[in-house]
């Protein structure tokens, strides 16, 4: 049974409220940090856990919190990422609905150690019942003193926002987040300035995951070097997956870092095996950003090697045979998928959420899209095939900000691990185009 | 200061310059095309990803590669920086790549568009384009839209360089149009079809680095190629405006007034649209004498200069590295032989 760090009491009646939270030992990382830490002190356990941002890019926290610019008599910021959107990611919504006051003792720390005074949870705009959660959360936290004005006594003041967002993917990626709470259009900002130097009404400022900082206040409690035990290597600590797809048990599963693979999909204790006894076909194993994986790759590496639920593990040093852990996303896929209308799907997608700003995104999404509309509704070429490749490959690298990769990864992964069934598309257009029809021949990597 | 080495040229300039204006001291043809930057709007750049550029070594204190090619009008020099442009495959690549995704939404039609000779997407295409597209797709259109008499927006030209949109927000007092949409759905627009009226409103047309928006007043009447231009300035009133601007002449009659451009097509001042609509009357201004367009576009015809690298720049390089650069075709000494 893997240890749950942040999960432990999401199933306690009541947990939700200021209350029963305290019962269950919450805000004791406020009470310690404020009392008894400098802020650096707290910064310090953040660096010696070795937590690593949960929001997809995996970038150790306790650096980014490192290099906030400090000047004299010059706000600071935290602010929390709160806009989870990617298509199979749904744990950040979890967490602050059932555990509200966890982000918030979270933010509270976090605040402290950076010096900020004010801080905001930017949240997607259709989350408006956990806006709600949340708000009434903060009352709470404001009316015991944890917020506001001298909390508990230390000298330090806190005001803590909670801000909807208008509903846009875009507005995750971290500068086009600030734009947007700045109340401009959400389009991400040239880097650099990074938000360390130049955030949040151009003051430094960090911006953090719900799920990083929902584990700040474990950090703190238990010490970094207790929660650096936990995990294998450079991914430690725990991480909240959303599990989807054709699974006997979907849902939201604290692993501890350095699971196998197999062991998440197959035991009891996570999803259960493949519903219907049927056989696994790939996986997406962080988000639909990130490159999918047939089974042979998501189990085992190219070199026989099982694979681990680990930064390190899944992006195996490169994308040929690895992948992501990204934010957490697990889609499983079984034998009936189309891999190709799969991958017209997330294209949809990231087509419909690029800002537009550069012009590799904004045109190359799609491009992209239309030539798999195409491939997927029978009307494509093998010209069309290399095509999206080409294109994938002018996009990735060349814009602004990150969408253009998680636009252009899922379609060049999928065609160099699918490309059989992309031909199939190709050369039997009437088969591929009947309702529920999936290729299953012999796979590519056998 | 800070000394890079742009293309195999070494030169110092001013900390805090970015790594497209230190090439514009170089001069020459191996500077970074622009399609979004440009200098006096404060915030442009970084868009059209035009400009991207390999920077082989980050700087002598790191002298690691960066992982990704950036954009040159933004990011600023440090001192040891080498940076490749017309000589890395890379970058040459990709900018095949821009123009191949910019023309998949911008329609060739420059036989009919009053921007032909002045365009700067038709100079990136003929410089780094392919003569075919692989994009075989509908493209977007759009129904005429009215925004005043006085600019005509062809919103199907537009390649969201933001240019107007940073014009209007930095140089007229009310902003009334900007981006709409979102991804190849966005479009510059007025929102509820508003006019765009202000003194200084004109400036969005000089800006604009294709022919989404052009002078009303000018279209149709002439290829620009055959107009003459000449420089001429007036006592201007208004506030903001110098009142220098160029003349562009058909026979006797000035068909379009303009600001007055530098050799990368950027404004030196703006002028107001009394000057820009109202004084086409040559006994309006003091003449000044031809205007000299040292761009290399059709415009530049009989007086057709090959853009050459800033001979102040090279006289001091070995001369290795000089009889290299000469055998190098994107670099042309032309300053070297005068």
């Amino acid at each position: 049974m893997g240890r749950k760090l942040l999960t432990e009491h999401i199933n306690v009646e009541g947990i939700n409220t200021f209350e029963v939270y305290r019962k269950h030992g919450g805000y004791r990382s406020v009470e310690k940090a404020l009392k008894t830490m400098t802020p650096d002190e707290v910064t310090e356990e953040v660096k010696k856990s070795g937590l690593r941002g949960r929001g997809g890019a995996g970038f150790p926290a306790g650096m980014k919190w490192g290099f906030l610019a400090k000047p004299e008599g010059v706000p600071r910021y935290l602010v929390c990422n709160a806009d989870e959107s990617e298509p199979g990611t749904f744990k950040d919504r979890q967490l602050m609905t059932k555990l509200p006051h966890l982000l918030i003792e979270g933010m509270i720390t976090g605040s402290y150690a950076l010096g900020a005074r004010t801080s905001y949870i930017y949240i997607r705009g259709e989350l408006l019942y956990v806006l709600r959660i949340l708000e009434k959360a903060i009352a709470e936290a404001y009316a015991a003193g944890f917020l506001g004005e001298n909390i508990l006594g230390s000298g330090y003041s806190l005001d803590l926002h909670v801000h909807p967002g208008a509903g846009a993917y875009i507005c995750g990626e971290e500068t086009a987040l600030l734009e947007s709470l700045e109340g401009k259009r959400g389009n991400p900002r040239n880097k650099p300035p990074f938000p360390a130097v130049q955030g949040l009404y151009a003051r430094p400022t960090v911006v953090n995951n719900v799920e990083t900082i929902a584990a700040v206040p474990v950090i703190v409690n238990e010490g970094g070097d207790e929660y650096a035990k936990i995990g294998i290597g450079r991914s430690t600590g725990t991480k909240l997956i959303s599990a989807c797809g054709h699974l006997n048990k979907p849902g939201i599963y604290e692993i501890e870092l350095g699971l196998p693979v197999e062991e998440f999909i197959y035991s009891d204790e996570y999803c259960g095996g493949i519903w219907k006894g049927r056989d696994l076909k790939a996986v997406v194993a962080g988000g639909s950003s990130v490159p999918i994986l047939p089974k042979e790759l998501i189990l085992k590496t190219a070199a026989g090697e099982n694979r681990l639920m680990t930064y390190e593990s899944l992006s195996d040093g490169g994308f040929v045979t690895g992948t992501m852990l990204g934010s957490g996303g697990f889609i499983a896929m079984d034998e009936t998928t189309c891999i190709v209308k799969n991958t017209w799907n997330f294209s949809r997608f990231y087509h419909h959420e690029s800002c537009g700003q550069c012009s590799p995104c904004r045109e190359g999404t799609g491009w992209m899209e239309k030539v798999l509309h195409r491939l997927e509704h029978g009307h494509g070429s093998m010209h069309d095939i290399d095509l999206l490749v080409s294109v994938a490959k002018q996009i990735e690298g060349n814009t602004i900000c990150p969408l253009g990769e998680a636009a252009a990864w899922p379609v060049a992964a999928a065609v160099r691990h699918f490309r059989h069934e992309f031909e199939w598309h190709v050369t039997n257009p009437k088969e591929a185009t009947a309702p529920g029809a999936a290729y299953r021949g012999a796979a590519v990597l056998a | 200061m800070a000394k890079i080495t742009f293309d195999g040229i070494e030169i110092e300039v001013a900390d805090g310059t970015t790594i497209m204006n230190a090439a514009r001291q170089i001069g020459g043809s191996i500077v970074p095309p622009a399609m979004c930057y440009y200098t006096p709007l404060k915030g442009s750049g970084g868009k059209c990803r035009a400009c991207l550029v390999k920077v082989s070594a980050g700087s002598a204190k790191d002298p690691r590669p960066m992982p990704k090619l950036v954009a040159s009008c933004i990011t600023t020099v440090q001192d040891g920086m080498v940076v490749e442009n017309t000589i890395n495959e890379q970058v040459m690549d990709v900018r095949k790549g821009i123009v191949e995704m910019l023309l998949i939404n911008h329609p060739l039609d420059c036989p009919v568009c009053d921007q032909a000779g002045e365009c700067s997407l038709q100079d990136f295409a003929f410089e780094h384009g392919l003569s075919t597209t692989r994009y075989e797709e509908e493209r977007r259109t759009f129904e005429k839209i009215d925004i005043g008499p006085l600019i005509q927006l062809h919103m199907t030209r537009c390649i969201l360089c933001y240019r107007c949109v940073y014009t209007a927000d930095q140089l007229t007092p009310e902003r009334v149009h900007g981006v709409l949409g979102r991804g190849d759905a966005s479009e510059i627009g007025t929102y509820i079809e508003n006019i765009i009226d202000n003194e200084f409103s004109g400036n969005v047309i000089d800006v604009c680095p294709v022919g989404a928006l052009t002078d009303k007043t000018f279209r149709f009447k002439q290829r620009v190629w055959f107009t003459k231009p000449v420089n001429a300035h007036r006592d201007c009133q208004t506030d903001k405006c110098e009142g220098r601007v160029t003349l562009w002449y058909k026979g006797k009659d000035v068909l379009r007034v303009t600001a007055r451009k530098d050799e990368y097509g950027e404004v030196k001042e703006w002028i107001c649209n009394t000057c820009r609509f109202d004084k086409k009357e040559t006994s309006d201004w003091t003449l000044e004498g031809p205007a000299h367009i040292n761009r290399a576009s059709v415009i530049a015809q009989n007086h057709y200069e090959l853009p050459v690298v800033n001979p102040q720049v090279i006289r001091d390089l070995p001369e290795s590295t000089t009889r290299e650069l000469e055998r190098n075709p994107p670099l042309r000494l032309g300053g070297l032989n005068n």
